[in-house]
């Protein structure tokens, strides 16, 4: 079991990496969808097989579809990774490197605090009792944020297709 | 010791019998559309045409493999590998039969969804990466389909889980001992069903690569082998959602009189040949028709079917 932990958690690092150093935006999803699927496997080997599969079909499966689609849409080509590659000059990464090794620092505090996920195996029932129990508010609210958001989205693609059904054409205009 | 060689040995049975059906679907795929269009099909090479399969293999293996010099060359290697991967490994958490399943998960159906949702990767990628008009139009169209019908394909499926009160195949397979599924969710089966249709992007709805509008969609420019494993590919998943329906809704390997290991891929035949009957009896709509039977019938249906199923569970446990 350690020895799947340690390799899904080199693989996690380094897709992560590649996926701030890649400069082709389909590349750089890519890697992030082996990241994500790297995580998964995580989160199963700890015994949390319903948040695993959770990852899978949510992130790496619907929301990065999305990010891909648009990303698609907008037909990047290799083009777009030469200007990516001219927007990053070297001294562009000192600061976002400094930040990031601060929260290294502090992450490496933590862990040597020891603590860590000794749970066991956690079943998608106990899950849903939890969310349907205690957090109950907080699953709720986070569904009336959803469902807001589901709206504003409907909304304001319908105000434009519906803009531009009454804008009244020539020809409609002469028919009685 | 022995144990472990029985997995590995189940797991290689399983991994051949899926590639073996998917491959000779094409010749039972041919032959029943001659049926039904009243010709005859491919029959000359070997008895009633069975060997057709084998030489169509051998051609394909043969070809020119060629890679388009303005591709994306990691990503279009890439895409059919994911697509044959993908709808490869959800076979492991089959139950066959008593005991024989390759790996027995308590989030088996999740597995299923999961991967299901990765498999559009290959097409998504597939069309991208050829750099391409149609295949890159077929691909829009693919992500834009798969998408939408993989909401209700999940949702279709939680009334089957709430009856049997589990994620794991086994124990959906035990809880239909006395009534099969698709009695109590025939709503379910039924949109399950299109849903299956569509994520296998078979006739119906295989607007993504619809021949005559848009060449062959997300796989114009693929050739040979790799236009063999996107073939295979989809085969697979019309072999795995047969298998899915009749595992879900028609009692899985339970039957009486004959053995188990007879009666899951007996039913699993019977929804193929459905799925071929579909494809030689009904036209394709338009895009547009599709996406809006899909988020204005489908989807309502789902959800309510989910909220009955809770509904009369209720009233029941009480």
């Amino acid at each position: 079991m350690n020895i799947l932990f340690y390799m899904a958690s080199i693989v996690a690092v380094i897709a992560t990496l590649m996926v701030i150093l890649e400069f082709n935006p389909v590349h750089a999803l890519l890697y992030l969808i082996v990241s994500l699927l790297s995580l998964a496997v995580i989160f199963f080997l700890l015994g949390a097989p319903f948040a695993a599969a959770l990852e899978v079909i949510i992130y790496a499966g619907a929301i990065m579809v999305l990010f891909v689609f648009v990303v698609m849409m907008l037909n990047l080509g290799p083009r777009s990774a030469d200007e990516e590659r001219s927007w990053h000059p070297a001294r562009v990464w000192f600061g976002p490197f400094l930040l990031s090794a601060a929260l290294l620092a502090e992450l490496l505090f933590v862990l040597r605090g020891g603590g860590g996920a000794g749970f066991g195996e956690v079943s998608p029932e106990e899950v849903g009792i939890a969310l349907f129990g205690p957090y109950l508010l907080a699953t709720e609210l986070a569904s009336m944020l959803l469902l807001s958001g589901l709206i504003g989205a409907y909304h304001l693609g319908r105000g434009y297709g519906e803009a531009r059904r009454h804008e009244p054409g020539p020809v409609e205009e002469s028919t009685p | 010791m022995n144990e472990i060689l029985l997995h590995i040995i189940i797991a290689l049975v399983v991994l051949i019998g899926a590639m073996s059906v998917s491959a000779s679907l094409i010749w039972l795929e041919r032959r029943l559309l001659g049926v039904w269009q009243d010709r005859y099909g491919p029959n000359r090479v070997g008895p009633f045409g069975l060997f057709q399969v084998m030489a169509d293999m051998i051609k394909i293996f043969f070809k020119e493999d060629w890679i388009p010099p303005f591709a994306d060359k990691p990503v279009f290697v890439l895409a059919p590998a994911i697509i044959v991967a993908a709808t490869l490994i959800p076979y492991a958490v089959i139950p066959f039969s008593p005991g024989i399943v390759v790996a027995n998960l308590n989030i088996g159906l999740l597995f299923f969804l999961a991967m299901a949702s990765l498999s559009v990767y290959g097409i998504v990628l597939g069309g991208w990466s050829s750099r391409s008009k149609y295949p890159l139009l077929g691909s829009l169209r693919a992500t834009a389909q798969l998408l939408s019908y993989e909401v209700f394909m999940g949702l279709s499926l939680m009334g089957v889980v709430m009856m049997a009160g589990s994620f794991s195949l086994e124990a959906i397979v035990e809880a239909q001992r006395g009534l099969w599924f698709c009695i109590p969710q025939f709503a379910g089966f039924v949109i399950f069903f299109i849903a299956g249709l569509a994520e296998t992007h078979r006739l119906p709805f295989d607007l993504p690569e619809a021949e005559s509008e848009l060449i062959s969609g997300f796989h114009t420019e693929y050739s040979g082998l790799k236009f063999g494993m996107f073939f295979v590919g989809e085969y697979l998943g019309v072999t795995f959602t047969s298998l899915m329906i009749a595992t879900l809704f028609f009692g899985g390997w339970q039957g009486p009189l004959l053995p188990p290991i007879v009666w899951l891929p007996g039913k699993t035949l019977v929804f193929i040949c459905l799925f071929i009957l579909i494809r030689a009896a009904l036209p394709r709509p338009r895009y547009d028709q599709l996406m809006s039977f899909a988020w204005k019938i489908l989807l309502p249906l789902s959800l309510l079917n989910l909220l009955a199923t809770a509904g009369v569970l209720l009233i029941l446990r009480k």
